[in-house]
């Protein structure tokens, strides 16, 4: 529960900061990053400031670097055996790509939800107390109140409540890629990483999503790779345009679907490629 | 690059419908001050009989637009485009609207004498004409030197306009019974003053396509 009161004062700072008018700090402030997969130099002198309490969305065509960029926040790219990268991620003030940064420090901090919901094969209940129990939350009481927490923080609670011990593969996509989201709030994260969460959704989940987002926004920093430009421009504060593995352009979302002012922006957020 | 086929398609129907819609329009006015100095209200007649197709363009601008913004989401430039298309509809079927009154007033005005020589209104004319059609063109072509150029020419018939008022005014002192006439006469000074400042309107729309900002030429 110190995580809890943890939160709580966050929050008190955040509506102070609110209130006070004072910019959002960053959350993640990169420094000349590059990535080499191999000889191919997947990401090239990224310098991209993210603020909290934002929907920071990452667009550009396939094989631009935006979900590599994405898997950099977390350390999952290096589960990627050839790569290499120079530069810096600060998060919040800590560079994440020195060696002694704990990726498990990082990973209970940065929570990630993916293309295809990936439930694990257990209850719902399971699933979501997954995260509290490995972090030593025994207490059934406490994991109760976590589990219905995160549920009702997924907009999901009303239509699971009563089968929580159903298998979650019994779920719609739609109602998975919820609890994988609940999932990811268990464990009481700052930023949340989402790596094209409605692609695989019907249209009515894929709304559902992108209205959570905007409530998940109030607490948490969220940072989206989409391919579908509308929804960027319809949920997102900030958008970067990323073009073979360079930030062509990076502003707030109204500027970049109305006036963009590199001229390979406005090709692509007008269809011109892509 | 992908040059969305369809898209473009639909788009140049509607700036089709556009360039259609302004001639019309233009047309009408430069005929309704031909039939005010010809005194012809049987024409008067006709000109207030085709402003309904004027009208119709622009609902067909609209719905057209209403489309391509349903079902083809632009976006930044493309988005103006479209937007701007509906607002220079709107400008130019004022335009028609502007016809329609001259030949409203022409038809009031019957037989009668005019008490004093129209030559400013019909030079008036000839510069609104010139500043439409033109206007038109730069629209088109996107050509924002020349929108510019076309808008500063508003300065040269607000003059024309101011001169054109003096006189009319000073004439009620002259003859008994011109009231009416005069009262007339100055409104159609004022239809075509206005028609320019449409014209100008649609070099800012321009510039706000091409550019992203707001500009103001008045």
């Amino acid at each position: 529960m110190v995580q809890a009161i943890v939160r709580e004062e966050q929050q008190t700072k955040q509506e102070m900061k609110v209130l006070q008018n004072q910019p959002r700090e960053n959350v993640y402030e990169t420094n000349n990053l590059n990535l080499w997969y191999g000889d191919k130099h997947a990401l090239k002198d990224i310098n991209l400031n993210i603020q909290e309490n934002n929907v920071t969305a990452i667009i550009g065509p396939s094989g631009c670097g935006k979900s590599t960029y994405l898997k950099t926040l977390n350390r999952m790219v290096e589960l990627v055996p050839s790569v290499r990268t120079t530069g810096e991620i600060n998060y919040r003030q800590r560079n994440i790509l020195d060696k002694g940064y704990s990726v498990e420090e990082l990973r209970t901090k940065v929570g990630m939800v993916f293309q295809k919901p990936n439930p694990f094969p257990k209850s719902i209940y399971d699933n979501i107390a997954y995260g509290p129990r490995i972090h030593g939350i025994k207490n059934k009481k406490v994991l109760d109140q976590i589990v219905e927490q995160s549920l009702r923080g997924a907009a999901i609670w009303d239509e699971v409540k009563d089968r929580l011990h159903d298998n979650a593969y019994g779920l719609s996509g739609g109602q998975q890629q919820r609890i994988c989201i609940a999932r990811c709030l268990a464990i009481e994260p700052d930023v949340i990483l989402m790596d094209e969460p409605t692609s695989a959704l019907d249209p009515i989940s894929t709304l559902k999503v992108e209205e959570l987002v905007q409530e998940l926004k109030e607490n948490y920093s969220i940072i989206i790779v989409t391919h579908n430009m509308q929804q960027a421009a319809r949920i997102s504060d900030k958008t970067a345009f990323f073009l073979n593995g360079e930030v062509i352009e990076f502003d707030a979302t109204d500027k970049i679907f109305s006036n963009p002012s590199d001229k390979r922006t406005e090709d692509y957020v007008s269809g011109r490629f892509g | 690059m992908v040059v969305r086929e369809k898209y473009e398609q639909e788009l140049a129907r509607v700036q089709q419908r556009l360039v259609d819609l302004c001639e019309l329009a233009i047309h009408a006015f430069d005929r309704s001050v031909d039939v005010l100095l010809e005194k012809d209200a049987e024409k008067a007649w006709m000109l207030i009989e085709q402003d309904r197709f004027i009208n119709r363009l622009e609902q067909h601008i609209q719905d057209d637009v209403l489309l391509i913004i349903a079902k083809q989401q632009p976006v930044a430039t493309d988005l103006r485009r479209v937007m701007v298309l509906v607002k220079a509809a709107s400008e130019m079927e004022r335009i028609g609207d502007y016809a329609v009154s001259i030949a409203k007033e022409t038809i009031r005005l019957g037989d009668a004498e005019l008490v004093l020589p129209i030559e400013k209104i019909a030079r008036m004319r000839v510069l609104a004409i010139k500043m439409l059609r033109d206007m038109l063109q730069a629209f088109i072509t996107e050509d924002l030197m020349e929108a510019k150029v076309l808008a500063e020419m508003d300065d040269q018939i607000d003059e024309l306009y101011g001169e054109a008022l003096t006189e009319l005014l000073a004439a009620t002192h002259l003859q008994d019974g011109a009231e009416s006439q005069l009262q007339q006469l100055s409104f159609v000074c004022k239809y075509i003053e206005r028609a320019a400042d449409h014209a100008t309107n649609l070099a800012e729309s321009l510039f706000y396509l091409v550019k992203g900002k707001h500009y103001a030429f008045d």
